[in-house]
């Protein structure tokens, strides 16, 4: 291997007849890093991946997939990675685990204890039809693959849309290990907060191009938290507090949004007012989006 | 009950083109067959031999019914009808019915609907409404079309409203079946089963004491004597079964839980078998229903034909039709008539062989194939797995048929050398079958959209094989078909060139579809 990065783009061009889905895009993935990858519905996220899978093959640009071409070599370079999809389809007539047998034999083995692990911490039932499992238990088929094969890099395209908050915190645990291991973890989502649990570095993709990339705390000047709390008496001082916007005030209720690396100064002014109830809300991905990248913004108080 | 009326607007909605083809595919059914036999027996003398040859044929009873009034056109058209337009009514209700019950409430799309207030039965009573129209409309349109035919009035509302009780015992049966198990699938399985457990019932009844034709809805419809003495009462005993059916499955219904069922499903194999393994084994995983159930269905048709044994001439009678359909220069209408059921036994399984090969189409749309080709599967070796699927399925379907073909004469005749003659010449249309699924393999790899069109050259063949001469369809357009490259074995003698010729035909379009698929972007 004579590239350092698992997954390496730049340029990366894709068009579905006349409308350039992927319009030059970049993106670098280490080994050992999970690497979200962010964007709104239909920014090409999903695109990006099956490029990356061989699925499509590209306009233009240049794709290096463990320094291989991920269109010519794609059976090869599969044995190191899996895949789990936004949508997981299972056959109706094939059961949960004989798709997990067949997975990992097609991707070259999967590890046994591994396998019964997360058969068991997923609380899977194997031997069900694929038409009778819900959604969520579709991706958890999926993630249980996935995660029990011995592979560099994941690729998980909304892995956890389906899961429930106790599924999505196993599901991070075994991430986690994963990535202990020294391997590389492609994650996609529209979920700011999801990537921030897991994610080392984060790429802003919209409209086909990462508009934005680098790792959480370099990306802390572009969110903002929305804090809301009651008091036990008004503080002053707020509306000048540097990177508080759309602040609002009702007696001791006070409303705002913060730049997130402003948050110490703001919440600082709070406890002085004594906080009797407080709930803090991370910025949603849209919000970022409105704010930075938007054509009509809304008239930004600073 | 409330929002019974809403549902059912909603599935008469939904349903529109399936009930319309169900229905006048049923109207067909009997149409197509009195407009058949009044243009097969010309003469009173041909009804009477036919006749004569149907009574004393054990497997023509078995197949369509007691004989009873065969030397006239009613008759006849009731005979050939009965047993079969109750299984379409049959499998008519059973679609009709699953689809509004267990198919919803297994995908759980109709939670939403159900936790509105509407009342608890509402959607299986708009259900079984929907079922019971269709079957009115049937039995209607069929009476009205052969009275307008020129049928006995009476008599033809006999065979219309008999088989609209009959399909209302098994919109019964089937909703019955859907109550019992939680799988879409096992309920089909045991409401089809219903239907065929009443055909065989009769079938054995017909041919022995009779006694056993009473126990089935089909012996029922045809203990109506429809244009052989007509007598209603045995519709009564019909609706007497669909009343009791349906209320035994409200009954049910009752007692069970939404989205369970009276027995629970059965849970399969925690891990996978060994075979497994590969873009082969996968293949055959997903294909091997259909080529079974096509193997089986085909061995049934062969087994039809052969069944006529050498009755062949006074069945077809001497009109003109009859002659030009099967009458092959040099040989005797029996061999003719082989040659030509031979050439329709493969015409048939060419739609089987068609369909395998869309079937990686269809792990394409369902979004099953990235999963699989995001592994160390090379494409070519997992499209390769379903292409040797589909050839080795169309040989085994192909030996199915021709094997059926040649058991219903042996059979029949007891003649072994005249029932070989008839087994292998089907194995000589591996090549044309093979060309029409390369042609959906072309369409596939290089046309993914398109896929469907792979169907018309089916067409095409089918109406060239049926209707090329009668037509005088030009022989440059009947050889577009590539059926019509082969002799007619075995009224014709066999010819390795050019069996050999559409065989590699096949090759080359398989291996442009392989190409071509391997370039393109996969969704
Ligand atoms: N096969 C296709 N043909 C035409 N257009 C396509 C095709 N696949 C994707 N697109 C378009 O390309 C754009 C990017 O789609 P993509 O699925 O990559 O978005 P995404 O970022 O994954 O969105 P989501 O969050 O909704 O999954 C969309 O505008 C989509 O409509
Ligand atoms: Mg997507």
């Amino acid at each position: 291997m004579t590239d350092a990065n698992v997954i390496d783009v730049s340029g990366l061009v894709k068009r579905f007849g006349s409308f350039r889905a992927l319009d030059g895009l970049d993106l670098q993935v280490g080994a050992g890093e999970v690497h979200g990858f962010l964007g709104p519905n239909g920014a090409g996220k999903s695109t990006t991946i099956r490029v990356l899978l061989g699925l499509l093959r590209k306009d233009g640009g240049d794709v290096r997939l463990f320094g291989g071409d991920p269109w010519r070599q794609a059976a090869d370079l599969h044995r190191r990675l899996a895949y789990v999809p936004g949508d997981v389809n299972l056959w109706p007539n094939l059961t949960g685990g004989e798709v997990i047998d067949l997975l990992g034999r097609l991707r070259g083995g999967l590890d046994e204890t591994r396998r019964a692990d997360l058969v068991d911490a997923f609380e899977l039932d194997p031997r069900k039809k694929g038409r009778a499992y819900s959604k969520g238990n579709r991706q958890k088929v999926a993630l249980v693959a996935a995660l029990a094969s011995d592979v560099d890099l994941l690729v998980l395209d909304e892995p956890t849309s389906g899961l429930d908050p106790l599924m999505e915190s196993v599901f991070q645990r075994y991430v986690d290990a994963f990535r202990d291991r020294g391997h590389a973890v492609l994650l996609s989502s529209h979920i700011l907060a999801e990537v921030e649990e897991l994610g080392d570095r984060v790429s802003i993709i919209r409209a086909g191009k990462v508009v934005e990339s680098g790792t959480l705390a370099e990306l802390r000047h572009l969110t903002r938290t929305s804090v809301s709390a009651e008091l036990t008496r008004p503080v002053d001082g707020l509306d000048a507090a540097p990177g508080v916007h759309d602040l609002v005030v009702e007696g001791t209720r006070v409303r705002f949004q913060v730049d997130t690396a402003r948050l110490d100064g703001a919440l600082q002014l709070l406890v002085a007012g004594g906080v009797r109830t407080l709930t803090s809300q991370p910025p949603t991905l849209e919000e970022l989006f409105l704010r930075h990248y938007g054509d009509e913004i809304e008239p930004d108080a600073s | 009950m409330t929002g019974t009326a809403t549902f059912l607007l909603t599935f008469l909605r939904r349903d529109r083109w399936m009930l319309l083809w169900w229905v006048l595919g049923g109207t067909t059914l009997y149409v197509a067959t009195v407009y058949s036999v009044d243009g097969l027996y010309t003469t009173q003398a041909d009804y009477d031999a036919a006749a004569a040859s149907a009574s004393s044929n054990a497997a023509f009873i078995a197949m369509a019914g007691p004989a009873r009034a065969l030397d006239t056109l009613g008759g006849q058209t009731a005979w050939q009808t009965t047993a079969f337009g109750a299984i379409v009514a049959g499998l008519m209700s059973m679609f009709l019915v699953g689809r509004h019950t267990r198919v919803e409430e297994e995908s759980g799309r109709d939670e939403l609907l159900r936790a509105s207030a509407v009342g608890r039965y509402a959607p299986m009573t708009a259900a079984a409404l929907v079922a019971a129209l269709a079957n009115l409309v049937l039995g209607l349109l069929v009476s009205v079309s052969l009275t307008a035919y020129g049928l006995a009035g009476a008599d033809s509302l006999g065979l219309g409203l008999g088989v609209t009780a009959c399909g209302w015992v098994f919109t019964g049966t089937a909703l019955v079946a859907m109550q019992v198990t939680a799988s879409t699938r096992s309920a089909y399985g045991i409401a089809g089963g219903v239907i065929a457990v009443a055909y065989v019932l009769r079938a054995i009844g017909d041919v022995g004491n009779g006694v056993l034709s009473w126990i089935s809805p089909i012996g029922w419809y045809q203990a109506m004597h429809q244009f052989s003495g007509l007598r209603w009462w045995p519709a009564l005993l019909m609706l007497a079964g669909a009343a009791s059916a349906v209320a035994s499955a409200y009954a049910l219904f009752g007692r069970r839980d939404y989205g369970s069922g009276m027995v629970a499903a059965r849970p399969g194999r925690p891990r996978a078998p060994y075979g497994l393994r590969s873009g082969g084994g996968l293949a055959w995983r997903l294909q091997r229903g259909a080529v079974i159930g096509w193997t089986a269905g085909l061995f049934f048709f062969g087994l039809a034909y052969g069944a006529i044994g050498d009755d062949v001439e006074s069945l077809l009678g001497e009109s003109d039709v009859s002659q030009e359909m099967f009458a092959q220069a040099g040989t005797d209408l029996a061999t003719g008539f082989y040659g030509t059921a031979v050439l329709m036994l493969a015409v048939v399984a060419a739609g089987g062989a068609i369909s395998s090969a869309l079937r990686p189409r269809g792990e394409e749309e369902n979004g099953h194939l990235e999963v699989v080709l995001a592994t160390a599967l090379p494409r070519r070796r997992w499209l390769l797995g379903h292409v040797v699927v589909t050839v080795a399925g169309t040989v085994l379907v192909l030996v199915g048929s021709g094997v059926g073909l040649g058991a219903g004469y042996l059979m029949v005749t007891g003649d072994g050398d005249a029932a070989w003659d008839i087994t292998w010449p089907v194995l000589q249309y591996v090549g044309p079958v093979l060309v029409l699924s390369g042609v959906a393999r072309v369409l596939y790899g290089a046309l993914p959209r398109w896929s469907v069109l792979a169907w018309v050259p089916l067409v095409f063949a089918a109406v060239v094989m049926l209707f090329g001469e009668l037509f005088g369809l030009p022989q440059w357009l009947q050889d577009v078909s590539p059926f019509e490259h082969l002799p007619m074995v075995p009224a014709e003698s066999f010819d390795w060139a050019p069996a050999l010729a559409l065989v590699g035909v096949a090759l080359v379009l398989s291996v442009v579809g392989q190409v071509a698929f391997a370039r393109r972007d996969v969704h």
